[in-house]
């Protein structure tokens, strides 16, 4: 063994190294042929009739103020002003544990992230935020994170457990100081939900729709390949129900139906009647995505997981799930951005969410006329998260791809 | 048969067992009775129901007719008995069938933690000896699909022997194996032979069974055709089938 280690060494070479100046870099990729050349040239003159007219108009014509003037309503809605702080609050907290998490996880600092965090400073310094109260919120939402992310560096692995945990409780507070616990005269009165709207409301449906919607269609896809019956009957009636209808049939029948097989006394709230059709449809959807993943899984797993004693649950959480999930995280996080996106759905029953807001304020009289520049905002917006869950979903690939080689 | 092991206490008893999938008939009566500390090897051609056998012994098949007792307890529908049993028989698969996405130490201890809820360090500490033994400690924080196929297959014995099992089942080991890594786990199979493990063998490696094998089954057809010690199925084998099998495979 030894022998041949050391009489190999002598020819093992490093590999060839490629190395380009700009120039020839472009010279090899965009004009080593006449037809690449060709298609180059045709590509940036395309490039420069979109993009020149879409520049000066949203730099010169645009009327952004229909945005700044009603940026309040596209965040939260009618959220009442004296309770904002509350919102602010979340966001904190939200920044303090993101700041933990990427000091825990990320090594190196990330470009991403420093840019993040300096878009979040320019935005406290434009002029659009002079006399806000936003101001001091925004820096100190980069203050809380650096923090937060100085904390987790020194912490180290031993954070971790904790981190996940702080998550795990994350979200259920929101909801409940979002919501609010006390009487009108207490700290935190409660804020009935129909006040809530914009793009709070689409982020607490999208949050509580995914926290929700994914152990319903795990339990689901298991349900489907269950060897007893009646589990798997109502499994594959369920799903195939719910994947038959259209997300607006079941939004509507949430708001309008509902009540009418319910006491008269009794009254749902609107926003979660939405939540909940929201989840049960996506549900259906990733149970099929999930049982896809646990099909791919080798008999010989669960017969090795068999042979050595484990139980059927055990042979479930510790081999097979962890699997099949891993494998469709591109489908199952695609799932979620339909989701994020599909909340705007919820307009039609008369929400107030992101979209339903910028519907809303271009029908004010000053703003007559001014749809593009108030869409585009949400389109940015909507793209912003969207490609964010996305970036998200690749690192977790990296992350869990670890032994598959 | 000698004496001795007449007067000792089957740990393996099967009578009459049958096995049908859909129509056809896999094994057609087997009876057999297994002695503890004895290395047993079944050979035959494929699809003789010689795999089929062995894995009805933990119940990754179920028997359609007759009885298997395995340590005292009988084989039967109730979960309990199975997963009493399952933890008390270790088993080897021919594709190795090792957890992807867990380490070789994470795969080793997984059932002592969560079947015999030993703790971990103690779970640890014992994982590595088997690595030790099987001889890859260097292996331990690797993934399987890192290992060679000689390496996952050693891995896979480990991860059986973590349970400390009173019996191993080996379901064709060495036949996914390149020619040069036989030689490896069939090493670590011997060792774990002359220590006195109760071993069932499904295989067609016969320097393997010459070496080691108290007695040999000879399937075909789902019908145990002879049996006996190695030497007389080598030297002076009765029926034609075997005669016939075993030109075939020591022909070259």
């Amino acid at each position: 063994m030894t022998r041949r280690a050391i009489a190999s060494t002598e020819n093992v070479l490093p590999p060839p190294i490629e190395r380009y100046t700009l120039l020839g870099w472009v010279y090899k990729n965009l004009f080593n042929t006449w037809y690449n050349a060709l298609l180059t040239f045709l590509a940036v003159g395309i490039i420069y009739a979109i993009g020149k007219p879409a520049i000066t108009w949203s730099l010169e014509q645009a009327r952004w103020d229909v945005v700044l003037v009603n940026m309040r309503l596209l965040m939260v809605g009618q959220y009442p002003v004296g309770q904002i702080w509350r919102i602010w609050l979340c966001l904190h907290l939200l920044a303090a544990v993101g700041g933990l998490s990427w000091g825990v996880w990320i090594r190196g600092y990330r470009l991403w992230s420093i840019l993040f965090l300096a878009a979040v400073l320019g935005l406290a310094w434009s002029s659009s935020m002079d006399g806000s109260a936003a101001r001091g919120h925004l820096i100190a939402l980069d203050v809380i994170a650096l923090a937060g992310f100085g904390l987790g560096r020194l912490g180290g692995k031993r954070l971790q457990r904790t981190v996940i945990n702080l998550w795990i409780v994350y979200f259920p507070l929101v909801i409940l100081i979002v919501r609010g616990m006390t009487s009108a005269e207490g700290a935190v009165p409660v804020v009935p939900s129909n006040l809530w709207g914009g793009l709070l409301l689409t982020f607490l449906l999208t949050v509580v729709g995914i926290l929700f919607s994914f152990p319903l269609g795990v339990l689901l896809a298991l349900g489907r390949r269950s060897p007893l019956p009646i589990i798997r009957w109502v499994s594959i009636g369920y799903i195939e129900l719910i994947r038959g209808v259209p997300l607006v049939t079941i939004l509507f029948m949430a708001q309008i139906m509902l009540p009418l097989f319910l006491p008269a006394d009794m009254t749902v709230d609107r926003v979660l009647r939405a939540m909940v059709g929201i989840i049960l449809f996506t549900a259906a959807y990733q149970a099929e995505n999930i049982r896809g993943g646990l099909q791919a899984i080798p008999h010989g797993q669960y017969e090795a997981a068999h042979a050595m004693g484990l139980s059927g649950v055990q042979t479930t959480m510790l081999i097979i799930l962890p699997q099949a999930l891993r494998n469709v995280i591109p489908v199952l996080v695609g799932q979620f951005i339909a989701l994020y996106k599909d909340t705007s759905l919820v307009a039609i029953v008369g929400l107030l969410d992101l979209l339903g807001i910028a519907k809303s304020i271009v029908s004010q009289p000053q703003f007559i006329g001014l749809q593009r520049e108030a869409y585009l905002f949400v389109t940015a917006i909507y793209w912003l998260f969207s490609y964010f869950m996305a970036y998200l979903s690749q690192r977790l690939e990296v992350a869990l791809g670890v032994g598959e080689r | 048969m000698s004496e001795n092991q007449e007067k000792r206490e089957p740990i393996i008893q099967c009578e009459d067992v049958h096995k049908w999938y859909g129509n056809f008939h896999a094994l057609r009566g087997v009876s057999m009775q297994v002695y503890k500390r004895e290395v047993i090897v079944i050979f035959g051609p494929s699809g003789s129901g010689k795999s089929t056998f062995i894995r009805t012994l933990n119940r990754l098949e179920e028997h359609q007719r007759g009885r298997i007792i395995v340590d005292g307890i009988e084989l039967s529908h109730d979960v309990r008995n199975i997963e009493a049993i399952r933890s008390e028989v270790g088993m080897v698969f021919q594709q190795f069938n090792l957890f992807p996405h867990l380490t070789v130490m994470q795969n080793i201890m997984l059932a002592p933690v969560w079947v015999r809820k030993w703790n971990k360090d103690k779970a640890e500490q014992i994982a590595m000896e088997l690595l030790e033994r099987v001889g890859i400690p260097e292996q331990a924080h690797k993934y399987p699909g890192q290992l060679s196929g000689g390496q996952q297959q050693r891995v896979a014995i480990a991860r059986a022997l973590a349970m400390q099992p009173k019996i191993m089942l080996f379901d064709e080991p060495t036949s996914a194996l390149d020619p040069e890594m036989i030689k490896e786990v069939l090493d670590v199979m011997i060792e774990l032979a002359k220590s006195g493990m109760t071993m069932l063998v499904v295989t067609h490696e016969m320097g393997f069974a010459r070496a080691v094998a108290d007695r040999m089954f000879f399937f075909d057809q789902g019908q145990i055709v002879e049996s006996g010690a190695p030497e007389e199925i080598f030297k002076n084998p009765k029926e034609d089938r075997t005669k016939l099998f075993l030109s075939q495979i020591l022909s070259h």
